[in-house]
């Protein structure tokens, strides 16, 4: 199985956006080595903008090149894209719905060894509270790649959450990625596993561990967490009256909270949210990190079989 | 290139028609920031009926320059330039801050043409000024942007990054102003927190800086001119201004930062600015 960090896969996208798009602008914040805009820079250096580490001036600046039409898209991590900016994402782009892309990196929990400081399990919280935003968590590399061509084609602002480490590969080239469409793995039968991201692979391998035990676990990729594919839930919900989230961020305010609105509203349903449970991070490696939150297969695993039994004592 | 008496003439009394539809649509209104408004009065009609480029049936015309109220609690003087300038209707001025109206408290791009970005928490203005400049530097075309910040607003920090950014990308088609009227809602600026010296650090930071009476209608056009020579750097033309500029009711005074004229202060100021005591 081939494996590509979505972050490299942005760098790749953004190169050939630039080719196509004279209008394409690329910021960063001093992490352009990092982040993979430094291969724009490489292919496109009168069209990027170094603001050295000056995440508020970073976004500020994208949104005046997008005021003079231009397609910026500005990155640095996650933790500093949504939060040391966060104000200047609601003032300065989302409420005057400008057309400015942030891309960023290193999210969640695979910054690793940096640690809490540097691990933003917050991000896709804060970016989905704000009016006119869309949020969009690719699950692997030609989904990123997909969802950086889409975002270029939607006027308006986008947040967008790429990863450091290397992800398998999950979609080959028959997929088509759209704004706002979960993808269903498959339906299965006694719950649902919607995940988001790096945990789409996470919950794939525990369907394969669930099935070895004869249950029958669906995985939907839900990488538009707004607006989220809500008769995706709704169906999903209907079909295995069970559902758990996977998510490398808080369960407060991310794809869990998310997946529990439209629960609550439109199809009251058993859930299991496996995600950060309000904490910060601390430091390790990938591998495990996962363990140490509880976000792991194994964890998602345990998580379904948890529903299960509350789908049948809602049910007695 | 020089601002000719002709111009002086007509530029002081445009000052003081956008003093007086200031005043009454604020009074009108019964909410809003006046002395900031009549502080930044003579910069904004410098800029726009003296300087700028800009065609009010086109608000979107590639070829204008660009303004960006930083300090955006003076929506209403941006509202009357507006007006003044053929952007919008002067009857729409009284819809000053009521439900449904283009006139927010705050400019708000979304809804009113001229408006380049909503605006109003302090501090974003400049860096939104260097991502337009930066596009035109891109393209090699000749429009200019203009940015307006407070003094106090210089106590954000956003502002000195983006006095990096500027510097550093020698944004020479940018031209900025501090109305430097020594006050903020709290009080004197010197004694909230303290921002001198303005004009030493806009020079260590490696602008062209210029410092005159931001009153002087021939000073603020004289400077303009002058920023347009400036090569490779940007311009901060430092303003020395009066709150409340206009009217004793509210000069110098702190309680009309957000504040709006009684009707009988209306009255003693329109009277004041009858007699064409506003500008030199």
């Amino acid at each position: 199985m081939t494996k590509v960090a979505t972050r490299d896969a942005y760098g790749d996208a953004l190169v050939s956006l630039g080719k196509k798009r004279n209008d394409v602008v690329v910021l960063d914040a001093d992490l352009s080595g990092s982040t993979k805009t430094s291969k724009f820079a490489k292919a496109f250096p009168d069209r990027f903008f170094n603001i050295g580490i000056a995440e508020q001036d970073m976004v500020g600046t994208a949104a005046g090149l997008a005021v003079a039409g231009k397609l910026p898209f500005a990155s640095t991590f996650a933790v500093f894209a949504t939060g040391r900016a966060w104000e200047q994402v609601r003032q300065s782009v989302c409420y005057p719905n400008l057309n400015v892309k942030i891309v960023a990196s290193h999210s969640g929990i695979t910054v690793g060894e940096d640690g809490g400081s540097h691990q933003s399990v917050e991000d896709i919280a804060v970016m989905r509270v704000l009016p006119n935003m869309t949020v969009i968590v690719p699950a692997d590399g030609p989904e990123t790649l997909q969802a950086i061509e889409a975002v270029a084609e939607h006027k308006g602002p986008c947040y967008v959450r790429v990863g450091r480490n290397k992800v398998p590969t999950l979609f080959g080239e028959g997929y088509t990625f759209r704004i706002g469409k979960a993808h269903v793995f498959n339906e299965g039968r006694d719950a649902a596993i919607i995940a988001t991201g790096i945990m789409v692979a996470e919950a794939l391998k525990a369907r394969d561990l669930l099935s070895q035990e004869g249950i029958d676990a669906g995985v939907i990729n839900m990488s538009t967490i707004k607006p989220i594919d809500a008769d995706a839930v709704i169906s999903a919900a209907k079909r295995c009256g069970a559902i758990v989230t996977a998510e490398e961020h808080s369960i407060i305010g991310g794809l869990g909270s998310a997946v529990a609105e439209v629960l609550a509203e439109s199809a009251p349903t058993p859930l299991v949210r496996v995600g950060v449970k309000d904490a910060f991070g601390t430091s390790g490696d990938y591998e495990g990190l996962l363990k140490h939150y509880g976000i792991s297969a194994e964890n998602i695993a345990a998580a379904v079989k948890e529903v299960i039994q509350k789908k049948k004592s809602w049910k007695s | 290139m020089a601002v000719t008496p002709e111009q002086l003439k007509t530029l002081k009394e445009k000052a003081r028609r956008v003093r007086i539809d200031i005043l009454k649509m604020l009074t009108g209104c019964g909410s809003g920031h006046t002395g900031g408004s009549l502080s930044s009065a003579d910069i904004a009609t410098a800029l726009y009926f003296y300087k700028m480029k800009y065609d009010p049936k086109k608000p979107d015309w590639k070829g204008r320059d660009h303004f960006i109220l930083s300090k955006g609690h003076a929506a209403p003087l941006l509202y009357t330039v507006l007006a003044h300038a053929g952007f919008i209707e002067q009857a729409e001025l009284c819809t000053l801050r009521k439900l449904g109206s283009r006139l927010q408290g705050h400019p708000d791009s979304k809804y009113l043409p001229g408006v380049e970005i909503s605006t109003g928490s302090l501090g974003q203005g400049l860096s939104v000024a260097n991502g337009i400049a930066l596009a035109h530097k891109l393209d090699k075309t000749p429009n200019r942007v203009y940015a307006l910040l407070g003094d106090g607003e210089l106590q954000e920090g956003q502002v000195w990054e983006a006095a990096m950014t500027a510097a550093h990308y020698k944004l020479d088609n940018l031209c900025a102003f501090v109305d430097n009227n020594g006050l903020q809602i709290d009080g004197p600026v010197a004694k909230v927190m303290g921002v001198e010296p303005i004009t030493d650090k806009w020079r260590a930071f490696g602008w062209e800086v210029l410092d005159i009476d931001g009153h002087d209608l021939a000073a603020i056009a004289s400077a303009l001119d002058k920023a347009e020579t400036v090569k490779e750097k940007p311009t901060m033309i430092v303003c020395r201004t009066v709150k409340g500029k206009g009217s004793k009711v509210f000069e110098g005074k702190v309680e009309f930062h957000g504040t709006t004229p009684s009707k009988e202060e209306l009255e003693i100021a329109m009277k004041e600015l009858s007699e064409e005591t506003v500008c030199k």
